[in-house]
């Protein structure tokens, strides 16, 4: 028998047929939706009165427009309530459960279904996001769709689709202290380029990924359609199946230990060959920041910006209004934000108040902590993490996308820098005008206490 | 979904790599909960300035170029998953993008929305930029039956590649909804004797 990738057993098996020269059929077991992305696909069926094929197959959440305070009170803005009350109509007249703003299962969708064990090992999965490659932490197929496939799969549950080609990164070794699995990432994208990944699915593995938490695989993975990847995957193993075991919607009983069983045939076969390889050695890899307008643009926090001589790279730098050569350690930061599909898992907090603890924020900073879901927000409070960020000046909000993207109030304002633990450092994604420098969450963490960037390897225990 | 055929037009270059979905559309304008409207904001933040003033500097707004075709620098449409951009660009006007390579997810967004994607060699798009810079006249013609991009008057053209099944959809104005009903029994028996 011919040796398999992880990513080639999941798919194979959700082919339903193949169309000679052309895509195949895509079987999906979990749909994914929210409230920008979805409206216009539940028009399109209405529009063609076609019913929604499998609703008990589709979990929808309200994050991306929401308000992360106040929660309890009518959203002021017009149009994101019109958004948000769309979501609620389409799902009550379709039967699709919806965890909505102020619910205990409310939250980042990307943070919500791994953490009520709707992500499951050897499943497909979409939503209309492009962070869906963070489920693929789990050994799933997951990828983004735009709205016309949201529509598709709301029709036949199915998607059609090219197979993408298969792609694996390596990173073997032991990482230095103070480098989270968010600058694992941060490194790969900035060694490999924001469109190295394009037309491929990528798989993960190595000790490095072995010896991860679950929360530290979804940040890795996440992140993969930030070097083009469509998705990320990780082979699941014990650390994979004791988050998912008792989670609310994990299989129990029986149940559990015969999906156990199946996942535990899904690591890539030994010698299994994939179109591409990169391998990395944990060593190299140091705390990380962006400098620049794309998630490629990286370096470690100690280095200086790179010379380089075009006019993309130029305009960039223009818009940071950074120069070439010049380190960021000491830049002055006034912004910083903890959270969104990345960083604003438990792990993520757990961090941040490790090292904030003690510490107060500089006065010159404002500073968000955005809990990736109401559960989330809750194990905060629970383990004593909101008094410690309360006594340092921090600031706790209520769970959703926040200043990932800005489509709240939670805006970034003109020309101000954000040491943000979010995915996406474009031109004005926090707010217009904006300037976001990536990083791990003890790196923001770090920068809110002192005001500026630090050399933050100089400042562990 | 519109029919796509063949296209003659005068085009807009946007000289820069790695546009994102983000420049595209910005977020601030994704409350919508229909496609309309998101032409009027198509690179917004590029085409005004901060004080809302038009933004001269930018090529949608220099009267030189105009025209149904965007030609565009290397990854273009990285980022978000957002269809609101393939809608914001079919809605200002376009109805073919040449880029050197695409981001996955806006390409399929593209085909969906009738917007044709024309990937082309670096070389390819270097000589079109060229020549659209020398005259902004400069007539592109893509016909999708031959799979062919011209200048025309010029001895450049080339071939591009396409999915044959986007192809017959973009060519009839089908989409994949059609395709995936008629195959509902399929879908059917395949639930039926999932393996997994």
């Amino acid at each position: 028998m011919s040796k398999k990738t992880l990513f080639d057993k999941v798919w194979d098996s959700h082919v339903v047929s193949s169309i000679e020269n052309g895509p195949q059929i895509l079987y999906i077991d979990r749909h994914l939706i929210h409230e920008v992305t979805s409206p216009q696909a539940f028009n399109e069926l209405e529009n063609r009165g076609i019913p929604i094929f499998r609703p008990n197959q589709i979990v929808a959440t309200a994050d991306h427009n929401t308000p992360t305070l106040n929660q309890d009170q009518p959203i002021k803005d017009t149009l994101s309530r019109k958004q948000l009350e769309q979501l609620s109509e389409n799902c009550k007249k379709n039967n699709i459960t919806l965890y909505e703003l102020g619910h205990k299962y409310n939250g980042i969708v990307h943070v919500m279904a791994p953490e009520l064990g709707i992500t499951q090992p050897g499943i497909t999965m979409v939503c209309g996001d492009s962070h869906t490659s963070t489920h693929g932490a789990f050994g799933a197929i997951a990828f983004g769709i735009g709205t016309s496939q949201v529509a598709q799969v709301f029709a036949s549950q199915c998607l059609l689709l090219k197979k993408p080609k298969s792609l694996r990164v390596i990173v073997n070794g032991k990482l230095k202290k103070g480098v989270l699995p968010k600058d694992v990432i941060l490194y790969i994208i900035s060694k490999l380029g924001t469109n190295s990944g394009t037309g491929y699915f990528c798989e993960y593995a190595g000790s490095v990924f072995e010896n991860m938490s679950m929360e530290g695989r979804m940040t890795v993975c996440n992140m993969s359609i930030e070097m083009g990847a469509r998705g990320g995957m990780i082979a699941p193993d014990e650390t994979t199946f004791e988050y998912i075991k008792e989670r609310e919607f994990a299989p129990k009983g029986e149940d559990f230990e015969k999906q156990l069983a199946y996942w535990k045939t899904l690591p890539s076969d030994e010698g299994a060959v994939f179109d591409k390889e990169y391998t990395f050695e944990a060593g190299d890899i140091e705390p990380m920041v962006t400098y620049g307008t794309n998630p490629g643009m990286g370096i470690k926090i100690t280095e200086s910006i790179p010379l380089e001589d075009n006019a993309s790279f130029q305009k960039s730098l223009k818009y940071m209004d950074f120069k070439a050569g010049e380190r960021l350690i000491d830049k002055p930061i006034n912004y910083v934000f903890i959270g969104s599909c990345t960083n604003s898992r438990i792990e993520d907090f757990r961090v941040a108040a490790n090292y904030i603890k003690g510490k107060q924020k500089a006065e010159n900073v404002t500073a968000w902590l955005v809990p990736g879901s109401k559960q989330v927000e809750a194990q905060i409070i629970a383990e004593g993490l909101k008094d410690i960020f309360d006594e340092a000046g921090f600031e706790l909000r209520q769970p959703g996308c926040s200043a990932c993207l800005a489509m709240n109030d939670d805006k970034i304002p003109q020309g101000e820098y954000c040491v943000s633990t979010s995915n996406r450092n474009f031109e004005g994604r926090q707010g217009q005008g904006s300037r976001t420098i990536l990083a791990s969450p003890l790196v923001a963490a770090a920068t809110a206490v002192e005001g500026k960037i630090i050399d933050i390897t100089k400042h562990l225990n | 979904m519109e029919k796509f055929t063949t296209l003659k037009s005068t085009t807009i270059p946007l000289n820069i790599e790695n546009v994102d979905t983000d420049q595209i559309i910005p977020a601030r304008f994704l409350k919508a909960t229909d496609k309309k409207g998101f032409g009027d904001n198509v690179f917004r933040d590029w085409r005004y300035n901060k004080d809302g003033s038009v933004n001269t500097g930018f090529v949608l707004n220099d009267s030189r170029f105009s025209g149904s075709i965007l030609v565009a620098g290397n990854n273009f449409g990285c980022g978000s998953s957002r269809e609101h951009a393939a809608w914001a660009i079919v809605g200002y006007g376009f109805k073919v993008v040449v880029s050197s390579f695409f981001a996955d997810i806006f390409k399929g967004n593209a085909l969906n929305n009738g917007l044709l994607p024309v990937q082309v060699s670096e070389q390819f798009l270097s000589d079109l930029f060229n020549e659209i810079a020398s005259n902004p006249q400069t007539l592109v013609e893509v016909n999708l039956e031959d799979q062919v991009i011209s200048v025309e008057g010029k001895d450049l053209s080339e071939k591009f590649e396409i999915d044959a099944y986007k192809k017959t959809c973009l060519i009839n104005g089908y989409d994949d909804i059609d395709y995936l009903i008629n195959n509902k029994e399929l879908i059917e028996a395949f639930e039926a004797q999932k393996t997994y």
